[in-house]
């Protein structure tokens, strides 16, 4: 209580205090992560980086922070693992159970909302920045942005995570209404890059999603196919000439 | 008048031998001797109509509503034991509110319909409650489109194109079924309305007023009275049509 810290028990994403695994900074594992969503017309694309952190040890450098809802409704996690995924979790639960009472698929606003009362009836417990992206046959492809405390935002694009900071100029400068397909995909991986690139806490692979009403199709992009920017080294090259003295 | 147990319909949880549970049946015969509602899904929305006899004429015009709103989005008309109706009615108004707080969006009418199905049916399984004495016809304008659902006393509910309950449902049933509902459209069956009631009303001698509400597009999907106006149109045509049949005999 004596902590008025505006997140809660624990200080915000990206800080080391607190208990947490001992040798490790201090710090509980969270994914400072970056994560961006984008519909286009006909669609929504996703993606996130890969790093998992625990203080300045790389727990996982390949993780997925994307996690499924339902067979078009995805959510892209940023925050403290623990929270999100347990969010991830119940939403999950609760959008099951209600297809069972629709007798399809809710909605992706529907799902959304599940996310946001679970973030802003537990805002003294939880640490989870969450975007919700899917697709539907009544409103396409969209994106909900639910950052921490509950609110819930519709938008053509979102972005969050300690990595997103980096990347807000680029994000206005580069997004274009009614996008294809394929230019929606190269924003977001060129948005994930460029954040990863800049922020600690973001980096490894890029995992993305583009959801259609043909459903999901998963990309994965390796560390060393990320694009490189100005300045940034390329990985060493294998060592072929070894053989000779 | 058959059907009456000796001793097997004292209570809701007493079966007959002939495995009827005659409480449920005695609250559907409080439905079917109340004046009589219905309602007509149409192409572009849903028309409900109550005939609600004039009982004293120190009564205010348009007093004892037998339509409520449930939602924006959705309406019922109420027939049978009025105060139990209204009890209906409230629990409806809170399942549409309450899913609409915890999911985001408008109450679909199928999750509507299930849900006061069952609630009513719980009436139906023990011995400390009586079954609600009510009937309810759903109008509901949703994702899925115009939707109407008649929720019986037992907790039976199906979906309609078409349908009327109490006194005069047979009458107006057997006439509404000649209608071609793929092609009404609301205007259209304000009117169809108004002449099935003030018809299958011939009968009697008492005054009655016609309470109509729809929800389609001409009412922004919204669920409403249909305009005093446009009521009063359709009950100069059902008069006129009456009057002319009269003559035909």
């Amino acid at each position: 209580m004596a902590d008025l810290n505006a997140c809660g028990r624990r200080a915000c994403a990206g800080d080391g205090g607190g208990a947490g695994a001992p040798g490790a900074g201090g710090a509980e594992p969270h994914t400072g992560t970056t994560i961006v969503a984008c519909a286009y017309a006909g669609g929504v694309v996703l993606g996130a980086d890969g790093r998992v952190s625990t203080g300045n040890y790389v727990s996982n450098r390949a993780s997925n922070k994307i996690m499924q809802l339902t067979d078009s409704i995805f959510l892209l996690r940023s925050g403290s693992a623990a929270d999100t995924q347990a969010v991830g979790d119940y939403v999950r639960f609760f959008s099951e159970q209600l297809a069972g009472e629709l007798g399809e698929e809710p909605s992706v606003q529907t799902v959304a909302n599940l996310v946001a009362t679970m973030n802003y009836n537990n805002k003294n417990n939880l640490v989870g920045a969450l975007l919700v992206a899917g697709y539907d046959e009544a409103a396409g492809g969209q994106v909900y942005g639910i950052p921490i405390g509950g609110t819930i935002v519709r938008e053509a694009w979102a972005i969050d995570g300690s990595g997103s900071t980096y990347i807000w100029g680029y994000m206005d400068a580069a997004w274009k209404p009614d996008m294809t397909r394929e230019e929606a995909e190269a924003f977001v991986v060129e948005a994930l890059a460029l954040a990863m690139a800049r922020d600690a806490s973001s980096g490894g692979v890029i995992r993305t999603v583009t959801l259609d009403k043909d459903g999901p199709t998963h990309r994965y992009i390796g560390g060393n196919d990320v694009p490189r920017f100005h300045e940034e080294l390329p990985p060493p090259a294998p060592p072929a000439s070894m053989a000779v003295g | 008048m058959s059907g009456i147990g000796t001793g097997y319909d004292l209570s809701t949880t007493t079966y007959s031998p002939d495995g009827k549970v005659f409480q449920t049946d005695y609250a559907q015969k409080a439905v079917d001797n109340s004046s009589t509602a219905m309602g007509i899904r149409c192409k572009d929305g849903v028309v409900l109509a109550v005939e609600k006899l004039v009982v004293s004429k120190l009564l205010v015009e348009g007093s004892n509503r037998r339509i409520f709103n449930v939602d924006h989005h959705a309406g019922m008309a109420v027939a049978g034991l009025q105060p139990d109706g209204r009890q209906v009615v409230n629990r409806a108004q809170d399942e549409a509110t309450q899913y609409k707080s915890f999911y985001g969006e408008p109450i679909p009418g199928s999750v509507l319909c299930e849900r006061l199905a069952s609630y009513k049916h719980v009436f139906n399984l023990y011995w400390y409650t009586r079954p609600y004495g009510v009937a309810s016809l759903l109008a509901v304008y949703d994702k899925a489109g115009p939707q109407l659902y008649l929720v019986e006393p037992s907790g039976v509910a199906h979906r309609y194109f078409g349908t009327a309950v109490g006194q005069g449902r047979q009458s107006v049933k057997t006439e509404i079924e000649r209608l071609k509902f793929a092609d009404l459209t609301c205007r259209q069956a304000v009117v169809e309305c108004a002449k099935v009631l003030h018809k299958v009303h011939e009968e009697d001698s008492k005054p009655f007023e016609l309470e109509m509400s729809w929800i389609c597009e001409e009412s922004g999907r919204k669920h409403a009275r249909v305009p005093a106006d446009v009521v009063a149109e359709a009950e100069a045509a059902a008069k006129a049509a009456a009057e002319s049949s009269d003559m035909e005999d």
